[in-house]
């Protein structure tokens, strides 16, 4: 009758919870970081300006990309 | 289809309507930050919930056969009065901590109204304690200070990783974030407790023969739920939207965006792992981390505390009631007229009272406990569309 608690089990997926949180958040904050550096690098314009854009863009698109990785993960869980 | 008695047919539209008040009690859990931030205009965002909560319904039956997740003793078959007093219980409950504006889980209130009137109706030993603390109690405790410390770090990580940046740009980016944190949100919930409404309907139907054991819900079953809880959702609980969005904590779409992958994250995660947790309970423990995680940090402790006790209680509140409930039905058919009518009654009235201080769409963001000066954003009020939802609940 009496059911022991899986503490290991609790824990990690306490500790799973957190880390992804983490990691999704701050992937998708430099996204944002990204994306602000080339709305200011294409305001100033200039020659450097549009590499540094270009730069930023293609970061910004690596990680909301994997961001979106992330939802389809998700997704599969739901649907699982 | 004579197989369904009278009894059968009640504890359906009984299970439906727990469905509704399900869905309108929830709307807040993926949406409320969403709303508070303006990612989402408010007709909008309950808009995608509710299409979200609909379309979940569809994509997995895995737990609608099972209630209770073996907290009662199924084995048996149970019976058709006891999962009406239960869910008499847990709609009574739901209703009341709607009318006070306080985010309860959904989850809980039927567990409790399953434990309450089971012991009334098979006894004690109909309960399996051991499945309560493991399955439910521990993680309710665990869940929501696990997603409220996720938060309050991703909320901090955020706002480190975005500083010097232009506010006006990178808040727009983390608003059109929140829009997939919150759809997969409602999503899961969808998924989540439109089959527990299928559960109870199918194995009624088994128990009275009119399904033949280990049969999966039929269609009607499937999109009747779905329907119940988007329906709910669309209605939108406001007082709780309010309650949850502007009334715990001034939220930013930083703080937004992670308190809503918090609660993602862990809702995903836990039932991955099997445990059954409450999506209420999650989302407003990360949306208590995000608020502490802020610039300002600042949290409503005393509506954060109402909350804390307001989920002790939902369990044994609900078990109460649905017992007490137990005890009536089990006299018969005039028993069951009168808990049904109870019911009606007792939704009817909180629904009157209700209309006093009426929330919706229009108002929902009109009150911060902090003065916010840009975030607030209130749409036109329009025609009073107050949540009609308690009437409907009593029509269903």
């Amino acid at each position: 009758m009496s059911v022991s608690i899986k503490w290991a089990a609790l824990a990690q997926t306490a500790g799973v919870s957190f880390a992804v949180t983490i990691a999704v958040v701050a992937v998708f904050s430099v996204g944002v970081l990204a994306l602000c550096r080339r709305e200011a690098a294409l305001e100033t314009a200039g020659t450097g300006g549009a590499t540094a854009g270009k730069g930023s863009l293609a970061l910004a698109s690596v990680c909301f990309t994997a961001c979106a990785g992330a939802v389809l993960y998700g997704l599969s869980l739901i649907a699982g | 289809m004579e197989h369904i008695t009278f009894l059968v047919a009640v504890v359906i539209i009984t299970a439906l309507a727990f469905d509704f008040t399900n869905g309108f009690h929830d709307t807040a859990n993926a949406m409320a930050t969403s709303i508070a931030t303006g990612a989402l205009k408010p007709k909008v965002a309950v808009a995608i919930a509710a299409v979200l909560n609909f379309a979940g319904a569809f994509l997995s039956v895995k737990v609608a056969t099972t209630i209770s997740g073996g907290i009662v003793n199924e084995k048996a078959g149970l019976q058709p009065s006891i999962i009406f007093a239960a869910l008499v219980g847990a709609i009574l409950w739901n209703l009341l901590t709607w009318l006070k504006g306080l985010p309860s889980s959904s989850s809980h209130a039927l567990y409790g109204g399953l434990i309450g009137a089971t012991v009334v109706g098979a006894g004690i030993n109909g309960v399996n304690f051991a499945t309560v603390l493991s399955k439910i109690v521990i993680p309710a405790v665990a869940s929501p200070i696990v997603a409220g410390l996720a938060a309050w770090g991703a909320t901090k990580l955020a706002y480190l990783l975005t500083r010097g940046t232009d506010e006006k740009t990178s808040d727009k980016g983390f608003r059109k974030g929140q829009m997939f944190s919150a759809s997969l949100i409602s999503l899961a919930h969808g998924t989540n407790d439109a089959q527990k409404t299928m559960g109870i309907i199918t194995l009624t139907l088994v128990s009275a023969g009119a399904l033949h054991k280990g049969a999966t819900p039929p269609v009607w079953v499937i999109a009747g739920a779905g329907a119940a809880i988007a329906l709910g959702t669309y209605m939108g609980g406001w007082r709780i939207i309010r309650s949850m969005g502007s009334g715990l904590a001034d939220i930013r779409p930083p703080q937004g965006l992670s308190s809503e992958s918090a609660a993602a994250t862990v809702i995903l995660t836990s039932s991955a792992m099997g445990y059954g947790l409450s999506t209420t309970q999650v989302c407003s423990g990360g949306i208590m981390g995000a608020g502490l995680g802020g610039r300002n940090p600042r949290l409503n402790w005393a509506m954060a505390r109402r909350m804390v006790y307001t989920w002790g209680l939902t369990l044994p509140a609900a078990a109460v009631v649905s017992g007490l409930a137990a005890v009536v039905v089990d006299q018969g058919t005039w028993g069951i007229v009168l808990i049904g009518a109870a019911l009606v009654l007792g939704s009817g009235s909180m629904y009157l009272i209700s209309r006093r201080q009426p929330v919706h769409a229009g108002n929902v963001n009109d009150v911060t406990p902090v003065t916010a000066t840009e975030t607030v954003e209130v749409t036109p009020a329009g025609p009073v569309t107050t949540p009609t939802a308690a009437s409907t609940t009593v029509a269903a």
